[in-house]
């Protein structure tokens, strides 16, 4: 297979590249590609907080919208669709995860590096926080990073993971109270 | 403030929001175009190969012919 890339060169017309993606034209869907490629990227980052896992789920997600090109429909918006498809790829990944035990380098690179607002917030305290919180399970842990960590709204994280903003709150709800019970056990009562 | 306030407070200086402008470290349209040439390929040699349905219709043919050998001019008949 061989494709011709001059795709950089050239002002996207995204209508025309929508409807020529669906039936198949490489540079079309290569346009696409660039265009949609650092939203994509983002939105599954979020989700699993690792880079360079992120960067491998964000080739799959566009594999897959590649191969189900046939199904998009080019009168609605290309985004909502590929944010769809990653979002499966996405909690498909963190599903066949098994629950973190032990606070490893990719744990340690979700903790702030900076020093906590709170000066009584010890180190220590953040890391079996984190923990913690990576034990949970993955539905309720990515309701609770997307709304408390990444600060979106539960229509944002509604939309993001395709439930209901009852279910968000209730998520949410779950994962603090679950964590807090877990960080009682440990002696920790914020 | 109360119990979920001061977890929900604890959770974020316990784990850092990923950075708005967050982007790959390279191109990755490269891999894209790397898997779908692996899928291509699959899928033609897939393609060129005998499924495993025609290799059991040949064997229940021969079997046929070799135990009753008055079927094989019917079953020339109807090829």
């Amino acid at each position: 297979m061989s494709y011709s890339s001059h795709v950089l060169n050239r002002v996207p017309d995204l209508d025309a590249d929508c409807a020529q993606f669906r039936h198949g034209d490489v540079d079309a869907f290569e346009s696409l590609f660039r265009l949609h490629q650092r939203a994509v990227y983002g939105w599954i980052l979020r989700i699993v907080r690792n880079p360079t896992t992120a960067e491998e789920l964000t080739v799959e997600t566009f594999w897959r919208i590649y191969r189900a090109r046939a199904r998009f429909d080019a009168a609605r918006e290309f985004a909502p669709w590929a944010r769809r498809i990653a979002r499966r790829v996405a909690l498909d990944w963190l599903r066949a995860q098994r629950p973190q035990t032990e606070l490893n380098d990719e744990l340690l690179s979700t903790l702030p590096a900076e020093v906590a607002a709170d000066p009584a917030v010890t180190a220590e305290i953040r890391f079996k926080t984190a923990q913690a919180f990576s034990r949970l399970p993955y539905k309720l842990r990515t309701a609770a990073l997307l709304s408390v960590v990444e600060g979106q709204s539960h229509k944002e994280v509604a939309e993001a993971l395709g439930i209901s903003t009852a279910a968000v709150k209730l998520r949410v709800f779950r994962a603090l109270r679950l964590l807090r019970k877990d960080l009682g056990r440990q002696g920790i009562t914020p | 403030m109360n119990h979920e306030e001061s977890m929900r407070q604890l959770l974020k200086q316990a784990v850092r929001p990923v950075k708005a402008n967050a982007e790959p470290e390279s191109d990755l349209w490269p891999a894209v175009l790397r898997r779908m040439d692996e899928h291509a390929a699959a899928d033609i040699a897939a393609g060129s190969g005998w499924a495993w349905f025609d290799g059991a219709l040949l064997v229940g043919l021969v079997v046929l012919g070799v135990s009753f050998p008055a079927t094989i001019p019917l079953l020339l008949y109807y090829l």
